[in-house]
């Protein structure tokens, strides 16, 4: 079709997704010099790889449809009332928080805090976490949250490994009464690198050399709670590490784990006010001491200060990286959880330290009653010390009769065996609730009542440390004040909801408030994540729909919607290679072959997932230097396990040779593992199984817009051929077998509450919409690169000076000219209220930009018209008009209270800082601290809130 | 310009060996060069005292707030000493590179092995300096 016939035949959403109006398509190819979008399109993707027919989905539908229909899948799950426990309870989500952080775009729209100076806001509220972590745990220090509790124990695992003396033959032990999704997720992990897992009571078990240390669970899965304090003494009497998997609630009442000895914690901060979701998105966290921060998985916020010495947060200890460290990283994770994270910070914000130990008070009571009641009436509990789970002892007739008198109270128990009855209580279990147990247990309500409940946490188990005694958790009791807090870090952030955020690589794209809507609903939110099969009929069907959806997109076979971020998706890809390569009796296949220009996350997947990496050349234009790839190939061909390429590549270039590298990787008995960080450049043009790749993944929120929260949460579903299926990641808890490749993630399908988001998208753009949108992304890029040509050298493009779906500016050449670093630029950015694009990935020195199909040609317009601006300010530079290192680049981004201030120094005016176009003087996102000092922070560490008197400073520019 | 004192010896990989009183004795850092290069030095991860490498084997980590790079032992040797000073002060690696930032004190398994690596000479034409 042609540009001007855009739009009538798609749904009536596509209109609102992407940004262009069908009016400036017409510029836009003009300025680009091509008659079509047709033919813009024919010029940037190879012919050979074009996908020839329509995408096999379903038509577009409204919003409303697509919201009619997903009410339709919400309706059709049933939410019971959850006493199944396993790491997951119930909780009241404070609405303050549910409206103005989970359904509020100025914070899930944001990205990762890579530009701190924009993003202390989120930052802070991070800093809360992190201390609310260490406070409750008893730990030094803690990351600002991982993806789920079993892949936090198994990066607690990795950490040991790494701060343990180094053994040949290393060995874990793992507590047998860890939850069941954990132990398969750090089997999982340890089988990959070769570490021995023993699965064993870590009580009576005989520490030899070798142990680089265990995990215990704290209270355990069947809810008791043990003195571990031996354990510990065992374990680092040959210099092992412990880590403690427990629970926040629970440790308001309980003695933390660093003050019994523990090394590390690890755990789900779900029940701090975020829905259940059917297993996720939650935010999961990790603590340890101060000796090993410099070995802890994820992003670590750290308290750092600005150039004129403001306090000023960022992240911390950034070299520990993939990008930076590549195979030698600690850990192949890059993102957080951090939407889950500020929700659980928030909530203990909200209820301070008497909220938390009231509400695990109230919690601890209601489980002592009723045990008490539920022994009055002839049952036998498995321990006599517990916190808020009980494991009931009876016979197996005894026991099927009351999981059914549950389940007609619509009431799920934990089936723990044929003859035990697991009950785990939670916030938002009322009197009613706990009457409804007993009659499932077949007792009277009454016998709840008047029981004098035995003591049930062991003296030398109850906490007295105090906790949360930060001013900030102890502030904002009342509902005005909470919002005001909330709103006031929102305000210091730029999000979306201000401007366009090009960071080249991450997909800024719309998040439509459509798509949002359904992931608050109690259908979809209030589910446990092993719920029996019955009550979850909606998420199977849309499961299902979206597994068929994203297969037909991608070409595949099969999809996985597992692994929980892209990260675990390139891991579970190379785990299904890797199982494939084995059941040929090709076990020895373990060179993985990455090319130079990678992501950094790459080589660190392949080497947690066992292999050995092999780095490619990259020719000059950035592209896969083929010669060199052959020699490799054929080098290693005997144990030639895959490559992992990206495509479009890291370059944002449609290379040619793209099949060629498919077919030498094949001919030399590799599989090929696309990276699909670029699908968003592929859907409806070309598909990764056309082109000959056997495994890809999908960054659901990039691509099929879950909104990147600030920082997580994400999705990695992978796609694989018929060959690799019978080899995707299995689950203990979920009716599909258990494979080969084993559980990468706590829940068998990753973070289902957000799946709808995914589901809308694809929905409301139907097969041509999908590929409308690809195209305007690909028009979008190449329309800011033909912009600012002549003032911008871009790097690296391909047929006619094309380039894909974004574009790499080189900021390299102004060092020289005139003293100015890339950071210079990017942050002068930031005082003509953008976001930066990427700085200095893939290249360093540059600026990686990428806008997306839903930003429009206005705001496309103005970006380009402050990277041309700012080009000319660096030129006075330059002509020696403004001096080097005393000018507007220098000393950006410039910060109200300095433009503001009775003192200017600067060799400029004021408002040449401040507003430097005249949109800026309409709306502006300020910057609230100055250029950050990332060295001074690194320097001296902080990554618990600071006494208060120090905010203060910072927020005096209020 | 970068900083290349004539009276040490160097690697290709911005490493300086400087000699002691002791005889055999050696001290190792990176060059001037190599600091302004990597920008602010953050943090070192060291060997202890006791350990032995081998020529070219990394002996230790340097992190900058951008960067992070192997630290390659330029001579085969036993660590005699290491610098406890950067723990607190890794800017000392920046700011007197061939003083206060020394790394470790090495014992050469060989004296004379010193003689393969670069002079100062050499080291400047290859950083061009």
């Amino acid at each position: 079709m042609t540009a001007a016939s855009a739009s009538s035949s798609f749904g009536p959403f596509v209109a609102r997704h992407l940004g262009p109006r069908e009016s400036d398509i017409a510029e836009m190819l003009r300025v680009l010099g091509y008659r079509s979008l047709d033919a813009l399109i024919d010029a940037v993707v190879p012919a050979g790889i074009r996908l020839r027919q329509p995408l096999g989905l379903p038509a577009a539908r409204t919003e409303q449809e697509s919201l009619a229909a997903l009410r339709a899948m919400a309706d059709r799950n049933q939410v019971f009332r959850s006493c199944l426990g396993l790491g997951y309870h119930d909780c009241h989500v404070p609405g303050v928080i549910q409206r103005n952080v989970l359904e509020n775009p100025g914070w899930y729209t944001a990205y990762t805090p890579y530009q701190p100076e924009i993003a202390q806001g989120r930052l802070e509220a991070l800093l809360n976490f992190q201390t609310m972590v260490s406070d409750l745990t008893g730990l030094e220090i803690a990351n600002a949250s991982l993806l789920d509790e079993g892949t936090a124990a198994a990066e607690a695992m990795a950490l040991s490994l790494g701060a343990a003396p180094q053994h040949d033959d290393p060995v874990y032990v793992v507590d047998r009464r860890c939850h069941p999704q954990t132990i398969a997720v750090v089997t999982t992990r340890a089988e990959a690198r070769g570490v021995k897992v023993v699965v064993t009571d870590t009580a009576a078990h005989d520490y030899g050399p070798g142990v680089a240390g265990c995990l215990i669970q704290y209270p355990d899965t069947f809810g008791a709670i043990a003195d571990h304090r031996q354990v510990v003494d065992r374990v680092h009497a040959v210099k092992g590490l412990v880590t403690v998997a427990t629970d926040l609630l629970a440790l308001a009442l309980l003695v933390p784990p660093g003050e019994w000895g523990a090394d590390i914690a690890v755990g789900n901060s779900q029940r701090f006010g975020v829905p259940l979701g059917f297993g996720g998105p939650h935010a999961a966290f990790l603590a340890t001491r101060d000796a090993h921060k410099r070995l802890i998985p994820g992003r670590l916020i750290g308290v750092s200060k600005d150039r004129e010495g403001h306090l000023a947060l960022r992240m911390a200890l950034q070299t520990r990286e993939q990008h930076i460290r590549r195979e030698k990283a600690t850990s192949n994770v890059c993102t957080a959880q951090v939407l889950l994270a500020v929700m659980a910070s928030m909530y203990a914000v909200y209820h301070g330290p008497e909220g938390i130990r009231a509400i695990a008070a109230q919690v601890h009571q209601r489980t002592r009653r009723l045990a008490a009641a539920l022994k009055a009436g002839g049952f036998r509990l498995a321990s006599e010390a517990f916190f808020d789970t009980l494991v009931v002892e009876t016979d197996a007739a005894k026991a099927a009769g009351i999981h059914e008198a549950a389940r007609t109270r619509r009431i799920n128990l934990r089936a723990v065996s044929p003859t035990q009855i697991g009950v785990a209580l939670d916030e938002t279990v009322s009197e009613h609730d706990l009457a409804d147990l007993l009659g499932a247990f077949s007792l009277q309500p009454s016998a709840v009542s008047n029981q004098p409940p035995a003591p049930s946490i062991p003296t030398a188990l109850k906490r007295t440390s105090p906790f949360l005694t930060h001013p900030v958790f102890n502030s904002y009791r009342s509902e005005t004040e909470m919002l005001r807090y909330i709103r006031r870090l929102e305000a210091r952030d730029l999000s979306l909801t201000a401007a366009m955020i090009p960071l080249g690589s991450c997909t800024m794209k719309l998040n439509a408030t459509a798509e949002m809507v359904p992931v608050s609903w109690p259908g979809f939110g209030g589910i446990h994540p092993f719920a029996p099969r019955e009550q979850t009929e909606g998420y199977r069907r849309l499961f299902d729909d979206l597994e068929a959806w994203l297969a037909e997109i991608t070409g595949f076979s099969r999809v996985s919607l597992q692994p929980n971020a892209g990260s675990q998706g390139e891991f579970a890809g190379l785990l299904v290679i890797r199982s494939y390569h084995r059941a040929r009796g090709e076990a020895h296949r373990t060179v993985c072959l990455i090319p130079q220009s990678a992501h950094g996350t790459n080589p660190a997947s392949a080497v947690m997932a066992g292999m050995k990496v092999v780095v490619v050349k990259t020719d000059p234009k950035g592209n896969i230097d083929l010669a060199d790839l052959r020699a490799q190939a054929e080098a290693n061909a005997n144990n030639l396990a895959a490559l992992m390429v990206t495509y479009p590549s890291t370059h944002g270039v449609f290379e040619d040779g793209i099949a060629e590298v498919c077919a030498i990787v094949h001919k030399h008995g590799g599989q090929v593992y696309m990276d699909g960080a670029n699908m968003n450049a592929q859907v409806g043009l070309t598909r990764p199984g056309d082109i000959g790749a056997d495994v890809c993944h999908l960054n659901l929120h990039k691509t099929f817009c879950i909104p990147h929260g600030g920082g997580g949460p994400g999705m990695g579903p992978i796609g694989v051929a018929a060959h690799l299926a019978p080899y995707l990641p299995g689950h203990p808890l979920a009716e599909s077998p258990a494979t080969a490749s084993g559980a990468v993630s706590s829940g068998p399908w990753g973070s289902p509450s957000i799946l709808p988001i995914s589901w809308a998208y694809i929905a409301m753009m139907g097969p041509d919409g999908l590929t409308e949108a690809t195209r305007y992304a690909i028009l979008n890029a190449n329309y800011v690169a033909k912009r600012l040509e002549g003032h911008y050298q871009t790097l690296y493009s391909g047929h006619a000076g094309l380039i894909a779906h974004e574009c790499i500016l080189d900021c390299r050449p102004f060092k020289g000219s005139a003293g100015v670093e890339v950071e210079d630029v990017a942050k002068r950015l930031i005082d003509y209220s953008f976001h930066p694009p990427t700085v200095s990935f893939p290249v360093a020195g540059t600026l990686m930009v990428e806008p997306t199909e839903s930003e429009s040609k206005e705001e496309l317009d103005r970006f380009c018209d402050a990277m041309i601006a700012i080009r000319e300010e660096i030129r006075e530079v330059e002509q020696g008009v403004a001096a080097r290192g005393d000018n507007l680049l220098f000393h950006a981004p410039h910060t109200l209270r300095l433009v503001t201030a009775d003192a200017w120094t600067r060799p400029y005016p004021r408002e040449r800082a401040a507003f430097p176009t005249p949109a800026t003087r309409i709306h502006k996102v300020w910057p609230t601290v100055g250029r950050i000092d990332g060295a001074y922070g690194d320097r001296n560490l902080v990554c618990v809130c600071p006494p208060v008197e120090e905010y203060e400073a910072v927020s005096g520019e209020q | 310009m970068a900083n290349v004192p004539d009276d040490l010896r160097y690697t290709a990989d911005h490493e300086y060996v400087k000699t002691t009183p002791e005889p055999g004795v050696f001290l190792i850092g990176v060059t001037d060069y190599a600091q302004g290069e990597l920008g602010d030095v953050v943090y070192l991860n060291l060997p202890k005292t006791g350990d032995h490498f081998d020529a070219h084997q990394v002996f230790g980590t340097i992190e900058a707030v951008k960067a992070v790079s192997d630290l390659y032992c330029p001579i085969a040797g036993t660590v005699v000493a290491v610098n406890a000073g950067l723990d607190a002060d890794p800017a000392a690696v920046n700011r007197a590179p061939y003083d206060d930032g020394w790394m470790i004190r090495l014992k050469a398994d060989d004296p004379a092995s010193l003689e393969g690596l670069l002079t100062a000479a050499a080291y400047r034409t290859q950083i061009g300096a």
